[in-house]
């Protein structure tokens, strides 16, 4: 795949250009997206972010449409991201959070499917706990499908306003040094990402202990390492990925103070990266677990900022999907 | 034809226990092989029945060690007509029933009744394989000396894989005193873990927990050890890596009373073919790599691999059409089992006879059955193959009562024409 012109990969915030149909039906995973549909998409985005900084914070491109955000995880953040972007474009969301026993998780979902399905929506959100889950929703459905999260699988949403805030400060994503710290094994936050920053032409570093590297990882990022000092050295963005206490004896992490001691970013660990380094987190933080609070709250980062490129990103999606798409 | 004589002119004998590969007629009588020419066109004065096989290939009915019918228990997945329909069209004339029922195969009546009760449903010979352990937990051993009495061929655990090499131990001590063949289907579930599909790239690409191949390798390491020590007959159920050949290669040299097992899926498919989350290639063991399936046709073809069955495992949609994780193992499999074999031979990887022998004398061997073989005085199973007919398996051709089959819309080249057991007809291709 030819890459576009790194000229083109940064386009100017004012531009009004108009942007050609989107020519995806839905969007399940980075894993479907060509580099030059990644940058169309950072480029939406990046229209977008205006948008919210306004005081009347409207583009009412959604206007009559139905957006059902449907999670069968636990949620607040992405939720809430989904739910403001699509009222900020005009929709009128409707959120259903679905508990389920793992039972009976699979006949839930069909079923569900089918229901809302009959409800005629123009487009669902929809997170999951199994990988797959969301695609095969999407074949269920006559509508656009957003993947907000599948099981270990991707989280598309999050790679796209990952890259968009890197590349609001670094003024490009090819040639960056980006390190990924933390349960790669269990991180859809992590694949994404890789594969985002794989297709723009960044060097990839995955950083953790062997237990937390899925098999074949060589195969996906440039790098890895299991010494963070030298997985951080030079690089240009250091991203960190959430511990989740409840995998800690799974994955059979002795102590959750072994591993700060060792893959938790401080002060000290940072210090090898380069001093402009962007520290990122796809939230929510476990202060003390997989970073130090001074560090997360620290000059270089830009933990808020990725919120507040997520809500435009997603406005973006909704956009392209719903508003804009190839075949209305 | 039901009674009497009957005759198969005109066709291509192929009998692996003899080796033998060459045009003549089979005589059947009274059920039996009466006599086998080597004249394609011997007469046959008085016979009732005359079959010109056209020259198609006439080979030993397949015996098939590795069936789950869901009789009783789960009949809307499989009754023993259903799986014996199936069977039939497939040219599988004797198949093994695992005790994985409910109520679990742990008891002599049991066995007793759903052998009896195979002889009135199904057209074709059902065998079934007793519990190893009670309610399959396996603990307490179940009582092999009248579960051999009241008809059952072997002794398993089905799907489940007995952890404790002390129960192990005792089992295979016990088996050997009434020479019942053990087959024990390996996982060490510690190392399975919440594996879905084979450890690798893809798993990790589709972000899917991985099942190691050691998984495998480590239990099977300790059952070789275990079956040298005790004597057992062993019969490893199903290995699906190119190590556990190895190992079954090695432990064979000294040992001659093991032997092993594969699923035709591992044999014809690897985990690329999960593609986008395709839960009817969720199979326990996992599909693994290319280089896993290649070592398993190496392993055939020198002779370290045993036996091939379909490990027909019939799943309902509602536990099949869901998130992979999430969703049941197991496929269908008796209706493909001789034609996903002959890819094996059609790219040239195993020849025809070894890729026969697997699924017919082989087993028959194992399990100390007469069939599987056309020879004189053998029970006249047997089928006429079209080794070069092509065709396409559609889902509403499928005869088992569920669909879960990883071959649906698959091209074969070879086909089973005509099946008979006891010298009757049970199955035709019109």
């Amino acid at each position: 795949m030819a890459m576009p012109d790194s000229d083109d990969t940064v386009r100017s915030s004012a531009s009004a250009t108009p942007f050609s149909p989107f020519r995806h039906r839905h969007l399940l995973g980075i894993s479907q997206l060509d580099p030059f549909e990644i940058v169309d998409l950072l480029d939406r985005a990046e229209t977008m972010v205006p948008i919210s900084r306004q005081p009347k914070k409207i583009l009412p491109t959604l206007s009559g449409k139905t957006q059902i955000n449907l999670f069968f995880e636990n949620s607040t953040r992405t939720l809430a991201s989904f739910e403001i972007a699509g009222k900020r474009l005009g929709a009128l969301v409707s959120n259903m959070s679905v508990k389920t026993s793992s039972v009976a998780k699979g006949e839930t979902l069909i079923d569900t499917a089918a229901t809302l399905n009959a409800m005629q929506p123009d487009v669902i959100v929809v997170r999951h706990g199994s990988s797959g889950a969301v695609e095969l929703l999407s074949q269920k459905v006559g509508c656009s499908v957003i993947n907000a999260g599948d099981g270990s699988h991707e989280h598309p949403t999050q790679a796209l306003l990952d890259a968009l805030t890197i590349r609001r400060h670094k003024g490009r994503l090819n040639g960056l040094t980006v390190a990924i710290c933390g349960d790669i094994a269990n991180s859809r936050v992590a694949r994404s990402n890789l594969l985002l920053l794989g297709a723009m032409q960044a060097r990839t570093r995955v950083v953790a202990p062997r237990s937390l590297l899925p098999a074949g990882i060589e195969q996906i990022a440039t790098e890895v390492h299991t010494d963070m000092r030298k997985g951080l050295e030079g690089a240009d963005v250091v991203m960190m990925l959430r511990l989740q206490r409840e995998r800690v004896a799974e994955t059979m992490t002795p102590s959750v103070r072994e591993y700060f001691r060792f893959f938790g970013l401080d002060e000290e660990k940072l210090s090898h990266a380069k001093p402009d380094a962007l520290v990122m987190h796809p939230g929510p933080m476990n202060r003390g677990v997989e970073i130090d609070p001074s560090v997360a709250d620290g000059p270089q980062s830009v933990i808020t900022e990725q919120v507040e490129m997520g809500v435009a990103v997603r406005m973006a999606v909704l956009d392209a999907l719903v508003a804009n798409k190839a075949n209305a | 034809m039901m009674s009497g004589k009957l005759i198969v002119q005109n066709a291509r004998i192929a009998d692996p226990a003899s080796g033998r590969d060459a045009p003549g007629a089979l005589l059947v009588e009274n059920g039996r092989i009466e006599a086998i020419s080597d004249n394609p066109a011997e007469p046959a004065p008085g016979v009732a029945t005359i079959i010109d096989a056209k020259g198609m290939l006439l080979a030993p009915g397949l015996v098939d060690m590795r069936v789950f019918i869901g009789e009783p228990g789960y009949e809307y997945r499989e009754t023993l007509k259903s799986a014996g329909n199936a069977a039939a069209a497939g040219g599988v004339t004797t198949f093994v029933g695992m005790p994985d029922t409910d109520p679990v195969l742990d008891d002599h009546a049991l066995v007793e009744f759903i052998a009896r009760r195979a002889k009135t449903e199904s057209n074709v010979n059902v065998l079934p394989a007793a519990a190893l352990t009670k309610g399959l937990k396996g603990g307490e051993l179940t009582e092999f000396g009248l579960l051999k009495e009241s008809g059952a061929v072997c002794l398993t655990d089905g799907k489940k894989s007995i952890q404790s090499s002390a129960v192990l131990r005792a089992a295979f001590t016990y088996a050997a005193s009434f020479g019942m063949p053990v087959v024990h289907h390996i996982v060490d579930y510690g190392l399975r873990g919440q594996g879905v599909m084979n450890e690798g790239l893809f798993a990790t690409t589709l972000g899917l927990k991985g099942i190691p191949r050691e998984a495998e390798t480590v239990p099977l390491a300790r059952d070789l050890q275990l079956a040298a020590l005790t004597g057992v007959q062993y019969h490893a159920a199903q290995i699906s890596t190119g190590a556990s050949a190895a190992l079954v290669a090695t432990a064979r040299n000294d040992v001659a009373h093991i032997s092993a097992g594969a699923s035709i899926n591992n044999l014809a498919l690897n985990e690329l073919d999960i593609g986008s989350y395709r839960s009817f290639f969720k199979l326990s063991p996992p599909l693994r790599a290319e280089d896993d399936r290649l070592a398993l046709a190496a392993a055939l073809k020198n002779g370290t691999l045993d036996t091939i069955h379909s490990g027909h495992d019939p799943q309902d949609s509602e536990g099949k059409r869901q998130p992979f994780a999430d969703a049941k193992n197991g496929a269908i499999g008796l209706e493909t089992l001789l034609a996903a074999a002959l890819r094996l031979v059609h790219d040239g990887s195993v020849p025809l006879l070894t890729v026969l022998k697997a699924m017919t004398s082989r087993p028959a061997e194992i399990l100390g059955l007469e069939c599987g073989r056309i020879e004189k005085r053998a029970p006249a199973d047997f089928i006429l193959v079209d080794l070069d007919y092509p065709w396409t398996y559609e889902e509403s051709a499928i005869r088992s009562r569920s669909k879960n089959t990883p071959f649906e819309g698959a091209r074969f080249t070879g086909k089973v024409m005509k099946t008979f057991v006891a010298g009757q007809q049970v199955f035709s291709h019109d």
